[in-house]
């Protein structure tokens, strides 16, 4: 598959996921990767805003990067939901024409993203965690041309066993979705404005309209693992969901929030949303207990790139060990609890 | 009701991964087996079929051996297996792919369309979605219960935060969660009929409205351009000591990393 007049597609542009009128974390993490994106390819960054009554979002998303902010605004992007989504997306893309758009891995993101890279016929690429601006090939192949400036989009493959980079270089836009708390967001700038464009391209309901009977929502006083500085994480080895009282002691002597392995989450022990890993979220906090999880691949490659982690296990041979930067190994039932004693003298 | 489940043969990477001595991926020791969201999303089929009567065809594009998971899902209680297999079809990305499946589908009769999530090894989540795009079809991704109502599905959604309950005419794609359902086992009478039962295999000619363009490795848009097994973070230090011993060396290394 080919697309003719590659060069007219132009800027880097950023699908600003809302939820309830709220921009979700990815929407400013996507913008601080666009910037620098931007910055390599000596173009701007352009947020789309796609909702009902969202306009008033635009200066928050020129505060995290955004030169330019595209507004979709109707009645019928209230909720989230493919086909006006997509249509909304797609049109955006037709009408201005990006060389690159980024779409957060989230369950919008992921549903979307397809859906709007068949729409408009170009590559899609699932789950990026790095994104750079690069040559495709990498190194000149005699008798093939190396096309420069392409995006460079590298994931995670086989459960996180391998990693691939992907380019997509005879087609327009280059597509991705990106794995949230993965890519930093930018520190905020005060009062910045975006130049603001409204688009509508129309929304009549056809056989693709799904009708909403009811929203769920499945409310919580948890904070994000994915916001936390230090996470204090149990796997099944912890024995039950009452024995992770230590842990939430653990947590609340150190400032820190508890997250789960996806065995706990399967057991019915903690919510889905606590879960660390390839199916769950991916987190980097600046410390990571690792309390009673074996430390399977599709775990750690939720949380291997945390700064200092501590594995606690009573099997030497976890593979958890592999990653750890200081294992111990024993019963955690005797450590954390004296662990949170100690650390109750210390932090006040 | 006619539905077609959309299936993929996988390598298992859920605990049976297998490394060579140099650290990469051994492929050929792992098992081949049916990617688990494809397996909940026939198993919410068969239980369709169980609830309100259908017909259930399974649907699979790889090479020749994928047809082990068409008789496995016909051993569960699939009606008939379709295998689209050509060398011309190799190598596709989830475009080339969904093109593929489309082209196989608009031969078939359809009131619902179901594919896993996601396949265990590529992770995407694309293909189901694309499929429905190329057919014109609504969908309904990460779905976590699915019952029929009249000429309509309805499914529960899942999103990060909430679920939506979502309904929608048939015919209609839905992409099933692993979490749907426990498969049910292949029973012994269903094992000895699916050995014999005769698999369709189609190749390129049987594809309907596709174009050469979007075929195979040529017609993908997304080309890797590296791809090599993951370098690992190297282990720390480990120690084994007793528990007051234990925690005076965190405590000792918390402090020396200025986190307390």
């Amino acid at each position: 598959m080919t697309k003719m007049g590659l060069e007219e597609y132009k800027g880097v542009y950023v699908f600003a996921q809302q939820v309830d009128n709220e921009l979700s974390g990815i929407a400013f993490e996507l913008l601080g990767k666009a910037k620098e994106l931007a910055g390599d390819l000596n173009t701007d960054v352009t947020a789309v805003l796609i909702g009902s009554d969202v306009k008033g979002l635009t200066d928050q998303l020129a505060e995290y990067g955004a030169d330019k902010v595209i507004v979709v605004d109707d009645p019928e992007l209230k909720e989230y939901r493919t086909e006006p989504y997509a249509h909304a997306l797609s049109s955006v893309i037709n009408e201005y024409k990006p060389e690159i758009v980024l779409v957060g891995a989230t369950a919008i993101g992921r549903d979307l993203g397809p859906r709007v890279s068949a729409r408009v016929a170009t590559g899609l690429t699932a789950d990026c965690t790095v994104l750079e601006i690069g040559d495709f090939p990498l190194n000149p192949i005699p008798g093939q041309e190396q096309k420069h400036n392409q995006l460079l989009m590298t994931r995670p493959a086989f459960g996180g066993n391998t990693i691939a980079t992907i380019a997509c270089p005879d087609n327009r836009p280059q597509m991705a979705t990106v794995r949230p708390g993965v890519m930093q967001k930018r520190e905020p700038v005060a009062g910045a404005k975006a130049e603001v464009i409204e688009y509508n391209p129309g929304f009549t309901p056809d056989n693709k309209y799904v009708e909403i009977v009811d929203i769920v929502k499945e409310l919580s006083d948890t904070v994000d693992i994915m916001d936390a500085k230090i996470l204090v994480s149990g796997g099944r080895g912890v024995g039950s969901p009452e024995n992770f009282k230590i842990l939430d002691d653990l947590a609340a002597a150190i400032g820190g929030t508890v997250s789960c392995s996806r065995a706990v989450v399967d057991s019915g022990w903690k919510p889905k949303e606590l879960q660390v890993g390839q199916t769950g979220k991916t987190v980097r906090p600046n410390v990571y207990f690792a309390i009673g999880i074996s430390g399977a691949i599709q775990h750690t490659a939720g949380m291997e790139e945390s700064d200092i982690i501590v594995a606690i296990n009573k099997d030497s041979n976890a593979p958890i060990f592999d990653v750890a930067d200081y294992g111990i190994v024993g019963d955690l039932n005797k450590i954390v609890p004296k662990l949170t004693e100690e650390l109750k003298k210390v932090v006040k | 009701m006619k539905i077609v489940v959309c299936v993929k043969q996988v390598p298992d990477t859920k605990g049976g991964v297998k490394f060579n001595p140099d650290g990469t991926l051994d492929r050929g020791a792992m098992l081949a087996i049916m990617n688990p969201d494809d397996k909940a999303g026939l198993e919410a089929a068969l239980r369709l079929k169980d609830e309100y009567g259908a017909e259930v065809t399974v649907l699979t594009m790889g090479l020749p051996k994928a047809e082990e998971v068409l008789r496995e899902a016909m051993a569960m209680g699939a009606d008939k297996g379709i295998l689209v297999t050509d060398r011309v079809l190799g190598g596709a990305d989830t475009w080339a792919t969904s093109t593929t499946l489309a082209g196989a589908l608009r031969n078939l009769e359809y009131d619902l369309i179901i594919t896993g999530r996601q396949a265990i090894d590529g992770d995407t989540a694309q293909v189901g979605p694309q499929i429905s795009e190329h057919l014109d079809l609504p969908v309904i991704s990460y779905a976590k219960d699915i019952k029929i109502e009249g000429d309509s599905v309805v499914v529960e959604r899942q999103y990060d935060d909430r679920y939506h309950i979502l309904k929608a005419k048939m015919p209609c794609l839905i992409t099933a969660l692993s979490e749907l359902n426990e498969p049910r086992y292949m029973t012994p009478g269903g094992i000895f009929d699916a050995y014999d039962a005769e698999i369709t295999v189609w190749g390129r000619k049987d594809l309907k409205d596709v174009d050469d363009a979007n075929l195979g490795l040529a017609g993908s848009p997304t080309k890797i351009a590296k791809a090599s097994d993951k370098v690992r973070k190297g282990a720390g230090e480990k120690v084994e000591l007793d528990a007051d011993e234990s925690v005076a060396y965190i405590m000792g290394k918390l402090k020396e990393k200025h986190v307390i």
